[in-house]
């Protein structure tokens, strides 16, 4: 393979894998949004370069997907979200930023560990894009477990999916990833535009989940 | 792609969708609710024409093999049967005004899309399909739980969004994975995510890729199966929906959910070299199994009662299919049929119980043999049948997991045991105070259906007593497939 081509690609994936460690120090809600839009940004990139790669059209339709509808206008929704409900503050982290980037770090080791030993003698960027993208599921299920806020769970969870397409991605002539990154923007879509975080606001005035976590289904 | 365009398996799929199209823009409640059974009924009918008539050969999409069509004739018979519950339980839902028509429009739609995704995922040959199908239909669940927009409900539909997403996407990096073990051997594109091409060519898979799509894949499906630790969704999911949700969630869902797994697992048992996948599944159903029954005692809402029982048998036959062999499967394939049937008819008398009472608290609940008869009846008879009692058919295919687990693994069976026992004192002691307490208030005649319920019911007491020869021996020849 090409040193280059290779170069790029394996610098579009590590790309991806550093935005989710800085997400996961954010303690601003819409730093954490600007971020994750540079997230869906260089996923969207990693996807078109991948597709020139493997000469597969159909990953661009993969990548525009990542472009316009995580890169725009899912983080524009959620920016308008969060000015309307003036929730512009802090985010509690439920672990500390020092220990959060240790685990970040442990689990990204044990990633990438376990995806080089278990693909030996395939192909090398394949590989190396399976441990990123294993990772960077890893640091969005991290973020998720140490945030409280309803906005960032979305966030941590739009991340472990980006992880997911960058590993579809990766995977050599994978069918239907056109397809899923459809019905992943589908669910998001349906997520994010209002059904929750609208009534969440309307319910409890707040979208902290800390609230949400009150009403147990058990009491009384 | 497809074959024959017109053939039953297309119509198994093409029906609910065709309904779900109506149902959102039809006005009227008795309209749409009769649309409704009448689509679901549709369904079945095509379900019984797939199982006469010869199977189709399989596509790079749809596939009907002697395993997926046991999963299919059972959901779509407690998709019908669900409808007609439905169909009263709504009328009252509306009366009392906690859904307003447009919010009935959404749930008729999203019931049959939730059928349309159930069915998908069960016919699909196509790994990647059968994802997008699971992932829809949590999708439409997600709204549903929601649907009542209380607290609780909210609360309830979050958690299981939140959890649910993560499990799917745990199950796509599974499902990546195989596509990289499978793609040296079949070659780049389609057939690296056909079922039936993966089955044949599995011996020859990277076996360590493999076992670690496996992992992924059982704890992504598993968290929709409901397995502890991965089970924190469903008793929200069940008490906060529409009851309707529940008996469907319960009876079909989850077994939907578990039917991918075991697909999984027969692909990891055609390599040789790759880990066996039965001790994981033990493990885990001999966990939801002990957790579940514990959880049983101490239990408020009427609802949250029985959801725990679901993870309970779920446990169980996820552990029954963990041990494999003949006897084991067939035990697994009866229990869990038998549970789809009961469990549901537990609820359908649920719903009808807290519509009368106006409660879910078990503790507002009290004496309901006398005041409601029939109802009350009628839940005694379901949860004697779900906690096992002879002579029941719960009774056989418990009997069956056990037997069958102290042939081979005695300390095993004595945990199963144990857990059985566990979960049979839970909830007879609820059960007491549910049926033959002093009467509480609420004494409000039911507007019920009570076809449904009992049709479930007769079902399970028949399978008790007596099994036809044809059903042991095609439940017989199905367990001999999965491996």
């Amino acid at each position: 393979m090409d040193k280059l081509v290779f170069d790029i690609a394996h610098l579009l994936a590590g790309s991806v894998l550093l935005v989710s460690f800085m997400m996961l120090y954010q303690n601003r809600l819409s730093a954490l949004l600007n971020l994750f839009a540079l997230h869906a940004v260089i996923l969207a990139f990693s996807v078109a370069w991948q597709a020139h790669l493997q000469d597969a059209p159909h990953l661009y339709v993969t990548a525009m997907i990542a472009l316009f509808f995580k890169a725009l206008f899912i983080p524009l929704a959620l920016h308008r979200i969060v000015v309307r409900l003036n929730i512009h503050r802090q985010i509690e982290n439920v672990v500390g930023v020092g220990p959060t980037m240790l685990l970040g770090m442990g689990l990204a080791a044990l990633g990438m560990l376990l995806m080089v030993r278990i693909t030996p003698d395939s192909d090398l960027l394949g590989r190396e894009d399976l441990g990123f993208a294993l990772s960077t599921v890893m640091l969005g299920l991290l973020l998720m477990v140490a945030r409280r806020n309803a906005v960032s769970q979305v966030i941590g969870f739009m991340s472990v999916e980006n992880g997911t397409i960058l590993a579809a991605t990766g995977a050599k002539g994978m069918p239907m990833v056109v397809e899923i990154s459809v019905a992943f923007s589908i669910l998001i879509a349906f997520i994010v535009i209002g059904v929750f975080l609208f009534r969440i606001r309307e319910r409890f005035d707040t979208v902290d989940l800390q609230a949400l976590d009150q009403f147990r289904g058990e009491q009384g | 792609m497809i074959a024959v365009p017109w053939d039953a398996e297309t119509l198994v799929l093409l029906i609910p969708l065709t309904a779900a199209a109506f149902l959102a823009v039809l006005p009227g409640y008795r309209l749409t609710a009769w649309l409704n059974m009448l689509a679901s009924l549709l369904t079945l009918v095509c379900v019984l024409a797939l199982f006469i008539l010869p199977m189709p050969a399989p596509t790079q999409f749809l596939l009907i093999d002697d395993v997926n069509i046991v999963f299919i004739l059972l959901n779509s018979f407690v998709g019908f049967t669900t409808s007609v519950f439905s169909a009263s339980y709504i009328g009252h839902e509306l009366h009392t005004g906690r859904l307003t028509p447009v919010y009935l429009r959404f749930y008729h739609a999203m019931y049959q899309v939730l059928m349309f995704a159930m069915n998908l995922a069960l016919v699909s040959n196509n790994i990647g399909l059968m994802w997008v199908a699971i992932e829809l239909a949590t999708l439409t669940t997600v709204l549903m739980v929601g649907i009542y927009r209380t607290h609780q409900a909210i609360e309830a539909a979050w958690k299981y969004f939140i959890l649910g997403s993560v499990g799917i996407a745990l199950a796509l990096f599974g499902t990546i994975l195989v596509y990289k073990a499978a793609q040296p051997v079949v070659g780049e594109g389609m057939p690296g995510m056909v079922w039936t091409v993966l089955m044949a060519h599995a011996a020859k898979f990277d076996p360590a890729t493999l076992n670690v799509a496996f992992i992924f894949l059982l704890l992504g499906y598993g968290t929709k199966v409901g397995l502890v630790p991965l089970h924190a969704w469903l008793p929200d999911a069940h008490s906060e929906g529409p009851t309707p949700i529940s008996a469907v969630l319960s009876g079909l869902l989850l077994n939907v959910a578990l039917f991918a797994v075991l697909r999984f697992k027969l692909l990891l048992a055609a390599n040789p070299q790759a880990i066996m996948p039965g001790p994981l599944m033990v493990m885990l159903g001999l966990a939801s199994l002990l957790f579940a029954s514990l959880m049983l005692y101490r239990r408020r809402d009427i609802k949250r009662l029985f959801a725990y029982s679901s993870i309970e048998h779920m446990g169980i036959i996820t552990f029954a299919f963990g041990m494999g062999g003949a006897l084991a499967n067939f035990a697994a394939l009866l229990h869990m049929t038998m549970h789809s049937l009961t469990k549901s008819a537990i609820f359908f008398a649920v719903g009808h119980i807290s519509q009368v009472k106006g409660t879910q608290k078990i503790a507002d609940i009290r004496g309901l043999t006398e005041t409601h008869p029939v109802l009350g009846w009628g839940l005694v008879v379901g949860v004697f049948a779900i906690a096992g009692l002879p002579p029941l058919g719960i009774f056989t295919s418990e009997f069956l997991v056990v037997t069958s687990t102290f042939a081979r693994e005695p300390l095993l069976a004595v945990a199963l045991v144990a857990g059985l026992v566990i979960a049979l004192g839970g909830l007879l002691v609820h059960l007491n105070g549910i049926a033959f307490g002093s009467p509480s208030s609420g004494t409000a005649r039911s507007q019920a259906s009570y076809v449904p319920l009992f049709a479930h019911l007769a079902l399970v007491c028949a399978a008790g007593l007596y099994l036809p020869p044809a059903l042991v021996s095609w439940f017989r020849h199905v367990a001999g497939r999965l491996g």
